[in-house]
């Protein structure tokens, strides 16, 4: 209370001071402040004045004791405030920073401030390092990781950057180089010349433009018809190509019409190229039926419908590639021309075709009998008339002139297919169709009468309608042919038969012998000159070339039996029997009364009976031949309780054993490991198999990757930074923001 | 009885061409390949046990030292060249395909402290007991020519160790303080220092380049950035660290080989607990090394085993030792990943594989596909107690074994006294201090 009196006086003094400005009062409060600095007990230490300049100057020497004495601010700027030539707005800030009072904060000490940097700068690093953080995440995460991680691309490297590295060393190649430098050849870049460049420098933008459009335009073209034809080429089915053929054969034809009428020259020319496939179709081995593949089908025709119908085809093919485009006039003109007599007829080809059949039956003209052939079609074949209906007609007019003998054997053919038509129901059906044979034949007699009528015209038309009557032609043969090779292959089967029927008729002609004296003697050699010479020439004179006749290689024929039908029968009976025939195998042990002898025997190890707990000697006398007394013995019996129900209780054929295998759980896993968080996630880990046993071979492939790749013998260069930029998920702005905040911070901070 | 044949479409078998692959045709149907899991697992166990058969990690044994190998560099251009410095000042160059020594020069007076090899891998420095700093050719001197270093550049204090900057001509040393020297001069560019220490290691990170971290005599780790005039921060731990490695492939990441038979992988932005403790030395550990993909680090020990650890697992997968190795005082992982090199106190240097059932040379595809196949097999059977048990075994010395035992003795027993404790004080009194804090004494910023 007493202080702040004087405080409160000390201020009304000052006021006085003010208005009165008398030196008493000064006097006295000089006197008084001495006594208020008595009061505090302490004796202040007088400073001494600093009076001359040293080098070494403490702060603590500055003398600050006198109020009057202690400079002001304010004295310092009287002057400035008098000179004109400062500014007003310095005069201002003086004068704001002259009224303000507050003190100046000390600065930091030398470690909390050293500690602040530190701070920072570690702030700054590790923001700086933070960046790596994705991309670490993401190969701690990867199915698989290769290293070295910036793995140069295999292959080919272009030529410049091989050559750029790379001096001459030896006196050929400096040789070499100062020869390209010295014509201005590119040497490190290849691709262009000086002059080319120059060139390429002179084009202007747009047409390059315009052509390079155009170019990459052709190029797309390009590739698409590439990739279509790539496409096409890899389809396996052998339809799709058929049809495919057929289409463009078609176009073809068409194409050529055009051209015979605007471009004769050319057509014959094309019409050259035909010919020339021809010939080399006829000289190949192609679609003969000798390749693996026919071999092959020829095996599997017998269950196979579709082998078989391939072989047909194939046939077929065969027939069509290698028919030889003539004009059946030319042919007959050249052929009344010749005349030659000793020419074998096309009989005798036929023949020889079935050279490899077994019966020597079968090579006569026997099987060409008229009502044969309306009775059973499967005979036609026996031959394999595959040149068509053109020469089943001539050789119908022919039978007239055979002779006798072979009526005779005729006959006794005609009786001999009478009971193998009552012996086999299964015959093969009819598949000649008489009627389209009649039209191919009014086709072809079209084609002759076009023919004359057309004389006229130029070579080259003429050998065109010849192409065109032979396709015509062809088709016509195609259809008997089919029907051929559909007998064909079932024409196996009836030859075994048929070699059966030779001995019967051996036989019945032993009757005969006495009218016909020649004929026990071997058929095969007899009846071919005696027809042959017979027919020969006058059928020769009515009939075309026939490619069969020209050809130097026949095309072999196939014989596929038939699937037996009869077997079918027995292999039923056989599957039936299977179960017996188990039976019969195990009739020695009654397995399953066995087993269940077995279950029962379990079943009853479990419940125990009655359990006797009486103990001798307890209560009475013991000893041998002693018994414990009958109510004892009931007393201390004791029922054991069911077990529990079995689990196979209501599975007659199983026996599920429920004792703990101590084996097995050895194996077993019994607590669940870590990364898992309940056991159906674990067991559905272990149940997915790794193994090919169970997996395609690209999804093993896929499993089974490594985590980590490393090549043989190559450094693994620690991560670069390079690493970063490739990174996806640091866009290139962000990049920069990290980078641009990070020395804004730092300058703050300090 | 009829004789039946089976009888099929050659088609279906027969390739088209002799150039076709064979046509093996399967039948994936689940129903015909029954017991897939019990088939796989006899797979797996014999995969396990026949990877153990095949263990045979040991190749080669490099001898010349005169003393204990106390140093080791990998060339960093050159996967068939080493470098290493023995207690006795010598320098030899290993050609590690045909296990010979092709050059020794005598570096220092006594011991050759550390050595690093240039990222150009034209010259190598070391660092030695004289206090000084050597650069030398890694050609050999010609035929005539003394054996001089390139540069020698003359220290206050004795270096203790040394690294080179990845890619530029910048190199750090320690000893009393961390320098960081430009080739060209000869005085230190920067020196760091943090308190009265030594330092016994100095790496930069290869990654993020210009930072460094040293193991300091003070029981602490600290870590620098070249282009600061001060240390960045640093973690005191309960014993010392003897070296410390970065991860190449990991920027933040490093581990530390510390005294008390552990080794600590620390992340760099948080130094406050470990990212994770790697136990299983019985004894100090003296050295580590990465390997260059990162995934695993080898740890020397002075319990005379080398140990490797996955960088994200607490025990090590495998352990190395022979009867006639000592202490290992270094070891390196070769730069194709392939192989481990040992320097140890017997002068010898020893050359491992780094999978120890690895078959080495170039592989068939099949061997190839049949090495994959069973791997990942060992992998989702690695909980099957068979063959975890298999897979886990390894013989050890009979003092190390005993030695862990003992550790393991001891561990309990501190954890049931912890527990103990716990149990009979008020709740919340006593708080669950994890192993990964328990090593940490503070982090000074």
């Amino acid at each position: 209370i007493h202080i702040s009196f004087f405080v409160f006086d000390l201020k009304g003094a000052d006021e006085d001071m003010s208005k009165e400005e008398d030196g008493e009062d000064e006097r006295k409060r000089q006197h008084l402040l001495e006594a208020i600095s008595a009061l505090g007990g302490k004796r202040r230490k007088t400073l001494r004045e600093r009076s001359e300049a040293a080098v070494q100057m403490s702060e603590f020497m500055v003398n600050a004791e006198d109020e009057s004495e202690r400079v002001e601010l304010s004295d310092l700027i009287q002057i400035i405030e008098k000179t004109s030539t400062v500014p007003a707005k310095t005069k201002k800030q003086l004068n704001n920073l002259q009224r303000s009072k507050k003190t100046i904060e000390c600065p930091l000490s030398k470690q909390e401030s050293e500690r602040i940097r530190r701070d920072v700068a570690f702030q700054k690093a590790a923001t700086d390092i933070s960046r790596w953080k994705s991309i670490i995440s993401q190969n701690q995460r990867a199915e698989q990781l290769v290293f070295p991680l910036n793995q140069e691309p295999s292959g080919p490297k272009p030529m410049e950057r091989v050559v750029t590295g790379w001096k001459a060393q030896t006196p050929l190649e400096q040789e070499i180089f100062a020869l390209l430098s010295a014509n201005k050849q590119p040497i490190n870049d290849p691709i262009l010349t000086p002059t080319e460049q120059a060139s390429v420098r002179a084009m202007s933008l747009e047409d390059a433009k315009v052509h390079r459009a155009e170019l990459q335009k052709a190029r797309a073209l390009q590739s698409y018809y590439e990739a279509q034809a790539r496409r096409e080429k890899k389809i396996k089915s052998k339809k799709f190509h058929k049809v495919q053929n057929k289409a463009k054969r078609k176009e073809f034809l068409k194409q050529f019409d055009e051209m015979v009428k605007t471009d004769p020259a050319a057509a014959l020319e094309e019409l050259n190229k035909m010919e020339v496939a021809r010939m080399q179709e006829r000289m190949s081995l192609k679609h003969q039926n000798s390749g693996k593949w026919a071999k092959s089908k020829a095996i599997m025709a017998k269950y196979n419908e579709g082998a078989r119908k391939a072989m047909q085809q194939q046939l077929e093919l065969n027939k069509h590639l290698s028919q030889k485009l003539v004009t059946s006039l030319n042919d007959d003109e050249e052929e009344e021309e010749v005349g030659d007599p000793e020419l074998l007829p096309d009989f005798v080809n036929d023949a020889e075709q079935e050279m490899d059949s077994s019966n020597p039956w079968m090579r006569g003209r026997l099987s060409q009998d008229p009502t044969e052939e309306e009775e059973n079609g499967d005979t036609v074949g026996l031959t394999t008339e595959q040149s068509g209906g053109v020469e089943y007609i001539a050789e119908e007019e022919e039978k007239v002139e055979e002779t006798e003998d072979n009526v005779i054997l005729r006959e006794f053919d005609s009786r001999r297919k009478l009971r193998q038509a009552l012996e086999t129901d299964t015959a093969a059906e009819m598949s000649v169709d008489e009627e389209e044979e009649e039209e191919s034949k009014a086709a072809a007699e079209d084609g002759d009468a076009s023919d004359k009528e057309e004389e006229g015209l130029s070579e080259f038309t003429n050998l065109f309608h010849e192409i065109v009557e032979g396709q015509s032609r062809v088709e016509g043969a195609g259809d008997a042919g089919r029907a051929d090779t559909s007998t064909q292959l079932e024409a196996g089967v009836i030859r075994i038969r048929t070699l059966r029927d030779v001995e019967l008729l051996t036989q019945d002609s032993s009757a005969t012998d006495k009218l016909h004296g020649e004929f026990p003697k071997p058929l095969s050699t007899e009846n071919l000159p005696s027809t042959t010479q017979k027919a020969g020439k006058s059928r020769k004179r009515k009939k075309k070339i026939q490619l069969k006749e020209v050809l130097t290689k026949e095309t072999k024929v196939m014989k596929v039996l038939l699937a037996p039908t009869v077997e079918a029968s027995e292999e039923l009976e056989e599957k039936l029997d299977q179960r017996g025939l188990i039976k019969e195998a195990f009739a020695g042990d009654d397995v399953i009364s066995e087993f269940l002898k077995d279950k029962r025997k379990r079943e009853n190890v479990g419940t125990s009976k009655i359990l006797d707990l009486t103990l001798p000697g307890w209560g009475e006398w013991g000893g041998t031949g002693l018994k414990p007394s009958r109510s004892k013995r009931r007393r201390f019996r004791v029922k054991n309780a069911p077990p529990p129900p079995r689990k196979d209780q209501h599975l007659p054929s199983v026996i599920i054993s429920e004792k703990r295998n101590s084996f097995v759980s050895l194996h077993q896993v019994n607590s669940l490991p870590f990364p898992f968080e309940n056991h159906t996630q674990f067991e559905s880990t272990i149940c997915s198999p790794l193994g090919r046993t169970w997996n395609t071979e690209q999804t093993v492939k896929k499993i089974t990757k490594p985590k980590v790749v490393t090549r043989l013998g190559t450094i693994i260069e620690p991560m670069a930074q390079e690493e970063l930029v490739k990174d996806p998920h640091i866009s290139s702005q962000d990049l920069q923001v990290v980078l641009q905040v990070l020395p804004w911070k730092r300058l703050t901070a300090k | 009885m009829k004789v039946k044949v089976l009888s099929r479409n050659p088609d279906d078998y027969v390739r088209e061409t002799k150039l076709d692959i064979q046509r093996v045709p399967r039948n994936y149907d689940p129903s015909l390949h029954p017991f897939e899991v019990s088939r796989e697992y006899t797979r797996a166990l014999n995969a396990t046990k026949l990877e153990r058969v095949f263990a045979k990690p040991f190749l080669a044994s490099l001898d010349g030292h005169r003393d204990g190998v106390n140093c080791m560099a990998k060339h960093t251009k050159s996967l068939s060249t080493l470098l290493s410095g023995s207690c006795d000042g010598e320098v030899k160059m290993w050609n590690l395909t045909k296990h010979e020594c092709v050059r020794t020069l005598q570096a220092h007076e006594g011991f050759v402290r550390g050595m690093v090899v240039r990222y150009c891998g034209t010259s190598f420095f070391t660092v030695g007991d004289d206090k000084t700093i050597k650069q030398w050719k890694m050609e050999a001197p010609g035929y005539g020519e003394a054996e001089e270093p390139l540069n020698t550049i003359l220290g206050k204090t004795v270096f203790t160790g040394l690294d080179h900057h990845q890619k530029e001509a910048v190199f750090a040393t320690c000893g009393q303080q961390v320098d960081i020297w430009d080739e060209q001069r000869s005085s230190p560019i920067r020196s760091f220092t943090w308190g009265v220490d030594s330092f016994s290691s100095v790496r930069f990170n290869p990654v993020e380049t210009e930072l460094l971290a040293s193991c300091a005599s003070d029981r602490s780790i600290v870590l620098y950035d070249m282009r600061e005039s001060a240390p960045l921060k640093k973690v005191i731990m309960t014993m010392r660290s003897n070296t410390l490695c970065w991860n190449p492939m990991e920027a933040y990441h490093f581990t530390c080989a510390n005294e008390d038979y552990n080794l600590y992988t620390y992340d760099m932005r948080n130094l406050d607990r470990p990212f994770m403790v790697h136990m299983d030395h019985v004894s100090a550990v003296l050295d580590v090394d990465y390997s260059p993909t990162g995934r695993e680090f080898v740890s020397a020990s002075f319990d005379k085993t080398i140990r490797i650890f996955q960088n994200d697992g607490g025990h090590s997968r495998e352990v190395y030792h022979t009867k006639r190795m000592q202490h290992v005082i270094c070891v390196k992982w070769s730069a194709d990943n392939k192989y481990i090199l040992s320097g140890s106190d017997e002068m010898n240097i020893r050359l491992w594989k780094a999978n120890a059932a690895e078959k080495l040379g170039v592989l068939a595809p099949r061997e190839k596909q049949a090495i994959n196949y069973n791997q990942k097999l060992k992998e989702k059977f690695q909980h099957h107690p068979q063959v975890r048990r298999i897979a886990h075994h390894r013989h050890l010395p009979k003092n190390i074994y005993h030695q862990t035992k003992e550790l393991r003795i001891m561990k309990e027993a501190r954890k049931r006294k912890e527990r103990n404790v716990r149990k009979h004080s008020r709740p919340g009194t006593v708080s669950v201090v994890s192993e990964k804090e328990k090593h940490v004494v503070t982090v000074v910023k």
